[in-house]
Order: structure tokens, then sequence, then C-alpha cells
């Protein structure tokens, strides 16, 4: 047998070869990489997230100059002077809600367990509504829930989990609730409502603590600012393993307007303005656009903020 | 190597543990600092790096349960087949390092994803068995509880150390998966030239009439395996997913969520400070009093979710008695089935009681949803509790001294 001197040194080279691999590796991925140029932006502004830093840029020219902060983020939107942040979870740290005001000071924190998904901002800057995937509700069955809260940020009541809710006329034991859009009352939002194998918009009352489901495969809603329309994600063929469509449906006549975009969007969209709609779209080595598309259906699709998710208009 | 049993033939105690148990302790360190360092990740990397829906992550998700549990007796046959423990063993520890940088090639794509999570997963069911059987091998009889409590203490602390790791190396990296990949390719990597440097591979002459599926197969024709592997089974069956206990524990107390991990975080710490001194134990006072013992404490466990104690002496009780019930059960199970197996099956035989403990699990956590839906959390884990108490009964009767050593050959 080799001799234990032997041994130690094949040991100690190999400990040396893959340690310098690695040392190496994770040096060169600290560089930052590219990016978008950075510089002050002036004007209306449309805020993002750049690589998870809460960051500004022109509405009039949005791939231009980027302004950032040193915040961190999962998942932002800002409305009405309050900006909500999903902050990262660590491996062992839980993330939270850090609501901030528009200097970027904290005005309240909300401790979260779960992976960001979802925030929206009423348009007053009242209402917080975030959704996390949460693991670990069943141990064999796999896969995610999700879990959906809102905070009213004048009152501090926090609402943990829509669970909490009455659905009205809806006797259906396994409910996940996503993506939370808040209309002008500051009481009454909209939200999906997956339950046997259906996901609906529902309708929901903050004060009453209620919700009403309204119609059969909408996700993820985002109310228009004049509050007659919602953009979603329908899925196809209502099979979200076919893919989503994002669409506009009117909330009057239920009619449904699928956009110009053919490729599935897996976002929930935001209005920049009543007419255009942007939303996260994934390149396949991973980096997010955001893309804008007319709320008509007319248009094409484009690349409104390069490098960039989680658009709201400032 | 084993002189000093000679020696002494009482137990050598801590020095009866030959170099091979300590390099095998080794391995499963490093292998599981970088494996642990995956697992703490890959949700965030699939959820927020690659954005995958719910819906895909649960195919991901998916596809590797029960993949292993078939391999592990494959991987069990062959190395005895081929007496090449060693061998079977560097081939699984090899696959799963490949799989973490699998990982960097696989992008967003769902399928090749599931292709190399189960890639990672095969590799630890190929090597589970044959490192058991290894240990069992250069380990006099009267010294197994130590063997295989030093062991899983080494192995607990790598994987205590595996998230801080992954985290130094998000922290360093910029938040970059990738990094944490390849460093934990590069760990894994390690671990398997420890492995084959180290390692002493126990090799019988390959016998004149090479083992036989039939044969493997015969090893439940002797009344003592198959008693250990119904025992195991019983109690697999008896035990319920800590998550569920720990979701339980989180809802009941309120817990900041902040805390949730910490609670796997503080059994494993318990376990890896205990599995020594409860492998000794065992070595001393027999390992059925000791296991036996460890089931109780998850009994306990299961009624303090629901009992008097509350707030945080709840907290840190369960997370004791847990850290204690893997401390006292998980090697000294081991302990007490390897020198009932034949030395020629043994790696079979150590992965077919794996293989019906796992299979049990999985099934005592379809049964643990059912009971909980049906008859809410509070009835299901007195249940639960109730079936510890039963395995606890059926396997003193299936294992006790009378019944199992006073018919050994």
């Amino acid at each position: 047998m080799t001799s234990t001197r032997t041994r130690l040194t094949v040991t100690a080279v190999a400990a040396l070869v893959l340690g310098g691999v690695a040392v190496g590796y994770t040096a060169l991925s600290a560089q930052p990489r590219g990016g978008a140029p950075t510089g002050s932006v002036t004007g209306p502004k449309i805020q993002v997230l750049s690589n998870g830093v809460l960051s500004t840029v022109s509405r009039t020219d949005p791939s231009g100059p980027r302004e950032l902060t040193d915040q961190r983020c999962d998942r932002a939107y800002a409305a009405g002077g309050t900006i909500s942040c999903l902050r990262p979870a660590g491996a062992l740290k839980a993330g939270e809600l850090a609501v901030l005001d528009s200097g970027l000071n904290v005005v309240k924190t909300v401790p979260l367990t779960g992976f960001p998904n979802r925030t929206r901002v009423s348009a007053s800057g009242r209402m917080v509504g975030w959704t996390l995937f949460v693991d670990g509700h069943s141990y064999a069955a796999n896969g995610f829930s999700t879990s959906t809260g809102i905070l009213d940020v004048r009152t501090g009541t926090v609402v943990p989990s829509l669970e909490e809710f009455t659905v009205v006329g809806e006797a259906g034991a396994d409910r996940n609730f996503w993506g939370v859009t808040f209309t002008s009352d500051d009481n009454r939002f909209y939200a999906t409502m997956s339950t046997g194998g259906h996901r609906y918009l529902v309708e929901g009352d903050f004060a009453a603590r209620t919700l009403k489901p309204l119609v059969d495969n909408v996700e993820c809603p985002s109310l228009s600012p004049d509050g007659t329309r919602i953009a979603y994600k329908a899925a196809v063929n209502g099979d979200p393993q076919q893919g989503w469509r994002v669409s506009v449906m009117d909330l009057a006549t239920r009619s449904i307007t699928p956009l110009a975009e053919n490729r599935s969007v897996d976002d929930q969209p935001a209005w920049l303005d009543g007419s255009t709609v942007a939303y996260g779209m994934q390149r396949p080595d991973g980096t997010n656009d955001v893309w804008s598309v007319p709320a008509d259906g007319t248009g094409t699709p484009a690349v409104l903020i390069p490098e960039a998710n989680s658009p709201a208009p400032l | 190597m084993y002189l000093s049993t000679i020696d002494r033939p009482k137990t050598a105690g801590w020095k009866g543990l030959s170099g091979t148990v300590f390099a095998l302790g080794a391995v499963s360190l490093v292998t599981d600092v970088s494996s642990e360092m995956v697992t703490a990740v890959l949700p965030l990397y699939l959820v927020i790096g690659l954005q995958l829906s719910p819906a895909a992550y649960g195919v991901v998700d998916g596809l590797y349960t029960g993949a292993t549990t078939i391999l592990r007796l494959v991987g069990g046959y062959l190395a005895d087949r081929t007496t090449k423990r060693k061998a079977v063993a560097g081939f699984g520890y090899g696959l799963s390092a490949v799989a973490k940088l699998g990982l960097l090639v696989a992008g967003t794509s769902t399928a090749l994803l599931g292709a190399v999570i189960t890639a990672d997963r095969a590799g630890k069911g190929l090597r589970t068995a044959p490192r058991d059987a290894l240990i069992t091998l250069s380990t006099p009889e009267k010294d197994l509880g130590r063997a295989f409590g030093v062991h899983r203490a080494m192995d607990g602390v790598g994987a205590f150390l595996g998230p801080l790791v992954a985290l130094a190396v998000l922290a360093a990296a910029g938040n970059s998966f990738d990094s944490v990949f390849v460093t934990s390719f590069c760990i894994a990597a390690m671990g398997v030239v420890v492995l084959v440097v180290f390692v002493r591979d126990h090799r019988a002459p390959v016998p004149a009439k090479p083992v036989r599926p039939s044969a493997a197969f015969g090893l439940l024709r002797d009344a003592r395996v198959r008693r250990v592997v119904l025992a195991a089974s019983v109690l697999g069956l008896a035990t319920i997913g800590d998550g569920f206990v720990y979701l339980l524990l989180q809802k009941r107390e309120n817990l900041a969520v902040g805390w949730f991990p910490l609670l796997a975080v503080g059994t494993s710490l318990v376990y890896l400070l205990l599995a020594a001194p409860l492998g000794a134990l065992a070595d001393r006072v027999g390992r059925l009093p000791v296991m036996l013992g460890g089931y109780a404490c998850l009994a306990a466990a299961y009624l303090l979710v629901f009992g008097p104690l509350g707030g945080w002496p709840l907290v840190v009780v369960v997370v004791l008695l847990y850290g204690v019930f893997y401390a006292a059960t998980d090697g000294v199970l081991m302990a007490l089935a390897g020198p009932l197996l034949p030395e020629s099956l043994r790696t079979t035989g150590i992965a077919l009681i794996q293989t019906g403990q796992a299979l049990a699990y999985l099934g005592s956590s379809v049964l643990f949803g059912l009971a909980w839906q049906f008859w809410g959390p509070e009835t299901a884990t007195r249940a639960a509790a109730i079936g510890v108490a039963v395995a606890l009964l059926a396997t003193f009767s299936l294992l006790s001294p009378s019944n199992l050593l006073g018919r050994r050959s």
C-alpha cells in the first residue's frame, strides 16, 4: 500500500487544487458584471429592481442610466409614497416585508417565512399586500403552497394570511391565495384564489374580512389606474402547464382581451398608465427584462427596461 | 489494525475504532457540507434564481422521491457480489459530486434539473449501504455503537456546517448561486479523494459462487434478519416527518417565523453532540434499550406538542428530545443489525433494512397527512404517539435478546 506520506501529499495537492478552483470561481463571481449604466434620474420615474437592488429609471428614457439605492429586495412595488420591499430569505435567515417611505426610511417590517413572490401597494400608499411561496405545509405531498397577507400601514393592522377571511358561498377546505391588487377605496381588493384545481378571481373586503369568487382562470390580477379593468395572466386552455397569456378583462362586461404578447408570462402585470402594461420576462440565462405591451391587444411587446424586474410607476 | 481488540477481548473502547471509521466519518463530514450547502439554497435557487413557478418546482421536487430506495438495494447487492464496497460507495459519492456541476449546466430546464437532482439522490442511495457495511466490517462487534456514533457525529458536523458555508459563499460571491454549486462540487470531490486515499476496503475473497439475487432475498428467510427488517419498518411507520412537528410547534407557539429553520439546526446540534456518547452507551448497556429509549423520546415529543408545557421550555424540550431520538436510533440500529448479517451479504442486508425503514417512513407521512386532515393535528399527533408506543412494544418483542441473540449460531 502507499505510504502515509504519499497519501497526505495526494490529499494536500487535491485540497489546494479544489480549494483554488472554489475560491477563484467565487472571487470571479463577486466582480460586478456589466449591468446598466448608473446615474441620477430626474422627472417621472419607474421603480425597478436591478440585480435585486432597488433603483429607478426615467419614464422617458427607461433603458438609460439608473439610480441605485442601498436597499436590496427580491420583489418590490411602490405607490403613493410607500415602497414595499420583500427582503430575500437566506439559508439561515428568514425574509421580511420592509415598508419604506419615499425617502427610503423603514416605516415598518413584518417578519415572513417563505420565498417572495408578489407584492403590491394601494394607490394611496396605505395598503400593502404580499405573497410568498411557503414550503413545509405538508410533508409527503410535494410542492409549494402560497401565503398571502395584507398590511394596513396607517392602522398597523396585519392580516398574515387571507386564509383567515371568510369565502362567500365556498366550502372547499384547501385554498391558496396569491397576487393582491387594491382598489382606490383602500378597503376592497382583488386576488387569486386557488381551490379544487381552479384559480378564481376573488374580490376581497378588508374591513368585512370576506372574499367573493368572481371568475375562473384569473391569476395575479392588477387593477388599472381607472379601476375598470384588470390585467392578469390567464392559463392557456385553463391549464397552467401550458403557460400563461397576459390578458385584460373589463370588470363590468367581463370581456377578455388577450394582449399582443404571445409568450408565456409568469408575472403579475403592472400598469404603467391607463394604456400600457409591463411585466418581467426571463432570458434563457436567467436575466430578467421588463417588457411592455399596449393594454388594448394591439401593437407588439418590447423590452422597456433591460436587466430589471418588479416595475412600478412612481 | 485489530490488535487492540485481541489484546483486550472485552471492549477496546474508543481505541477500538479503526482508521477506516474515522476516514469514513471524514468523508461523510466533507460530503455533507457539500450536499447540505446545496439543500439549503436549492429552493431559493429554483424559486428566486430561476423563477420556477410552484407547479414546475413541484415537478422537480417530486421526481426523486422514492428513486433512491430501490437504488439502495441495487448498490448493496452490487457491493456484495463484487465485494468492492469501497468502489460502489465511491461511485455513489462521485455521482453526487458531478451532479453539483450538473446544476450549473441544467439552467432553467425543469427536465434537466430533475435529472440532475435525481442523479444526486441516486448517488446517496448507492453509497449509504456500502459505507455502513464497511463500518461494521472494520470494527469489532462490541464497539459498533461507538463506531456508528462517531461516524454519525462527524456526519452531523458536516450537515451543521453546510448551510453556514453556503451562506458564506453567497455573501462572498455577491449572491451568485453558481459559486455555491462550484464550491459544493469542489468540496464533494475532496470527499471522494479522502475516500480513495484513506478508506481501506474490506475485501473478502470473491466467493467461488458469486452472490445471487436469490441469496439476497434468501436473507429474509433468516428469522433474525426478518425480525430486524420488520422492526425497522415498524419504527419507520411510527415516525412522522419532523417538519410536521416543527410546523405544529411554530403554529402553537406563534414562533417568530425566523426561528423556524433554527429548530432543525438545534436538533442537529443535539444530534451531533450526543451521537458518539449514546453509541458508547449502547455498547455498554445494550443497543436495544438505547434505541427504544430514543423512540420513547420521540413519543414524548409527539405528546408534548399538544401537552401541558408551553412557551420556550416546550420548544427547547422538543428540540432536545428530537436530537436525542436521532442520536439514540440512527447509528444504533445499524450497530444492532450489522452483526446479525452474514459478512458476504452485509451490504445487501443493510440496504434491505434501510429500504424497509425508508419506504415505511414514506407511508407514515402519507398516513399522518390523512390523519391530520380528518382528525385535526391534536388527535393526529396523539395517535402518532400511540403508534410509536405500539412500535416500541413490537420492536421489543421482535428484537429482545432472548428472541434474537439466544438463537445465534
